[in-house]
């Protein structure tokens, strides 16, 4: 695993709004992260956690700096090329779930993969697979406002990884949760780095923080902390005393 | 993401607001309806006017007094072609403006025998003087009707107004000559004198003078606010002994030889005319001649007008659907602002939200039109102001075409506002 970092940003900053209302939410942010990493950023509120994660997600475009997705420059992108980018590289998970409303749990797994052209009957297997590997294989059926909110974000995470992307972003997934759900979410995020799979989460919680393999601490839009609490090749350290290897 | 995929989207989207998407597809219908229906009905009016025209015979001209000198008012004479109203289509000479025209002759039988002359009218086929004496009481064994016209003529007349008859016979010039009173009936005499029995050979009396009917005429078919049927054509004498006395007659119908020397035969008839009424130079003709191949034409292009006059009435209120589909479609792509990011997010490329938008609304519009295509096409089936609508199939091609035309027309600016958001604004959005 020495080829291109799964993100590289360099010297990003980001500004709101202009003359006296300006807001300089990020400051010469530089972060790289390796494949199979699993990174927890955090940082009071305001601290430029969402900007940035907007920016690693390319929902949001930076003022300043570059930023690079397997190597490739998000930049020099056009309008097509970013969302193809966006479907196939990035699984994106919000604090507010974010599902489309008066679709199916089906339907909305199922959406990144029409969007991405796969054929429906394959389609459909894999939707049913990601909402499995989630614990929801009995709730296809069922209509947002019909699923609990730490299902509907189980939902939301079925449909992040339901296209293999190299990157999982999640800002604040289990913000709106409770233990339990929170619990769940976490333990299939810890699952899916175990597989393999790049993590990087959003949290102001101690506690959620102490999943990750490596901590991210920023203030006023600079990183002033960047710490590993677990080897970059190892298990995630929640997971590793429950799985002997 | 297939076509087939966007309009399954398109309709989860409409059947989410289904009544709002009822009440948009509503303004289309209505509009789709209206265009189809009113130009229904033009259609249906302009061929019911050609019809009663042709019904007047082919190749004929009309000749009747005029009462263009004024003074003597509109109202004298009904029967005649339509006379009175000052303006008529001669020029008037300066001095018959001012007062009313003492000279003026009305129309008689020499008249009509000088039109006859094949020497001064190599145009004209046949003359057929015509007196006519409105709601006549007819009865038979106790039975009673009011025949609306009773017909004094000569046997060419059949021809010339194009009333062929039916069962039994015409007259002929020799019942003419004798003054017979026998007479030919329309079919609505018929049927309310007569019902099942046979009519042929019965006498009947019109105005208390007996006559024997020998034919009855064949059924024109009703034209509107007149029944062309409730007609009894005699022999001109019989009903002048009877009924008008022999002063002037209330028309002259004449033939031409063919539909192409019908101008012709209408200056002849104007050179003979003027000769025999002394009207010369400016001075304004005492009679008028009616040219039903020239009113045709009139009428045709009056019709079309007030044909695409109606269309475009009701192309109004498919362009105020379409502005109801624009409308709809800005607040629903507002409305949606969030899952148009949510979609974005996930790797929704612009084409596929400007396709389901674009799809929603033209389907708004295709729908719309479809059912208006519907309800215009079955509401030309019933009478509407006494004109029975024929529906002009171009004219539905044309409403279904710009219905999904304005679908797409009008869908597209809030389309392309939805596929233009930016993801993290759409997704901001409250
Ligand atoms: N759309 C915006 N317009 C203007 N200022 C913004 C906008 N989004 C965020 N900010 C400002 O940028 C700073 C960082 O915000 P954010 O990234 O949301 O922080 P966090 O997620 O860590 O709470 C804050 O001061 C916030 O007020
Ligand atoms: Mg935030």
């Amino acid at each position: 695993m020495t080829a291109a970092p799964v993100l590289d940003v360099r010297a990003v900053g980001k500004v709101y709004g202009a003359g006296d209302a300006q807001v300089r939410a990020l400051r010469e942010v530089s972060l790289s992260v390796e494949h199979g990493d699993f990174v927890a950023i955090m940082g009071a509120s305001g601290s430029g956690k969402s900007t940035l994660m907007n920016i690693l997600g390319c929902l949001d475009v930076p003022t300043s700096g570059r930023y690079l997705v397997d190597g490739t420059d998000v930049g020099r992108l056009d309008e097509r090329r970013l969302a193809v980018l966006r479907n196939r590289k990035i699984g994106f998970v919000f604090q507010s779930f974010n599902l489309v409303p008066r679709m199916s749990a089906l339907a909305n797994v199922e959406l990144p993969l029409a969007y991405g052209g796969v054929a429906a009957g394959v389609r459909r297997a894999r939707a049913l697979a990601a909402l499995e590997r989630v614990g929801l294989a009995d709730r296809v059926r069922h209509d947002p406002n019909e699923l609990s909110g730490g299902q509907q974000q189980r939902v939301a995470v079925a449909r992040a990884l339901v296209t293999a992307p190299s990157l999982l972003l999640a800002d604040e997934p289990t913000g709106n949760l409770d233990t339990a759900s929170t619990a769940d979410v976490l333990s299939i995020l810890d699952g899916l780095n175990d597989a393999g799979r790049t993590i990087v989460m959003i949290t102001h919680e101690d506690d959620v923080a102490t999943h990750a393999k490596r901590i991210v601490r920023l203030v006023d839009g600079r990183i002033v902390e960047d710490r590993r609490q677990a080897a970059l090749d190892g298990p995630p350290p929640r997971l590793a005393p429950a799985v002997p290897r | 993401m297939n076509a087939l995929e966007v309009v399954r989207f398109a309709v989860r989207g409409l059947a989410a607001n289904k009544m709002r998407s009822a009440l948009t597809t509503l303004g289309i219908l209505i509009g789709v309806a209206a265009v189809i229906l009113l130009v229904a009905v033009g259609e249906g009016t302009s061929q019911s006017i050609q019809q009663n025209i042709q019904r007047l015979g082919s190749n004929t001209l009309t000749v009747s007094q005029s009462f263009a000198g004024g003074g003597r008012g509109g109202g004298m004479g009904g029967q005649a072609v339509p006379a009175g109203g000052g303006g008529g289509a001669v020029a008037r000479a300066p001095q018959a403006a001012t007062g009313p025209r003492t000279q003026a002759r009305e129309l008689t039988l020499d008249d009509a025998r000088a039109l006859a002359d094949a020497a001064a009218a190599p145009s004209v086929k046949s003359v057929s003087p015509v007196v006519t004496a409105a709601s006549q009481a007819a009865t038979y064994e106790g039975t009673s009707h009011t025949i609306s016209q009773l017909v004094g003529t000569y046997p060419s007349y059949f021809e010339a107004s194009n009333k062929p008859v039916a069962e039994g016979s015409y007259f002929f010039n020799d019942d003419v000559l004798a003054a017979r009173k026998i007479i030919v009936i329309g079919r609505t005499v018929a049927e309310n004198l007569f019902g099942s029995v046979d009519p042929l050979g019965k006498r009947i009396t019109v105005a208390g003078v007996p006559f024997t009917v020998v034919g009855v005429l064949k059924e024109s078919g009703s034209s509107g606010f007149q029944d062309a049927d409730d007609i009894a054509v005699a022999p001109l004498p019989a009903v002048q002994q009877s009924l008008t006395g022999f002063g002037s007659l209330g028309q002259i119908v004449v033939q031409a030889r063919s539909a192409a020397s019908v101008d012709a035969a209408q200056t002849e008839i104007s050179q003979i005319l003027d000769q025999r009424h002394g009207i010369t130079g400016t001075a304004t003709a005492d009679y008028r001649i009616l040219n039903q191949a020239a009113l045709q034409e009139t009428v045709s292009a009056a019709t079309a007008t007030f044909t695409v006059l109606l269309g475009a009435v009701a192309a109004i209120s498919l362009l105020v659907g379409g502005i109801g589909i624009t409308n709809i479609m800005l607040v629903t792509v507002t409305e949606r602002t969030r899952e148009i990011g949510i979609r974005k997010a996930i790797g929704a490329p612009r084409g596929a939200i400007l396709g389901q938008f674009l799809a929603e609304a033209t389907m708004l519009s295709l729908v719309g039109g479809l059912l208006g295509a519907a309800v215009g096409v079955l509401g030309a089936q019933f009478t509407i102001a006494g004109v029975r609508p024929v529906v002009v199939p171009a004219s539905i091609a044309l409403a279904l075409g710009v219905s999904v035309a304005i679908g797409l027309f009008f869908g597209s600016y809030p389309a392309n506002r939805a596929a233009k958001l930016r993801p993290i604004e759409a997704l901001r959005h409250e």
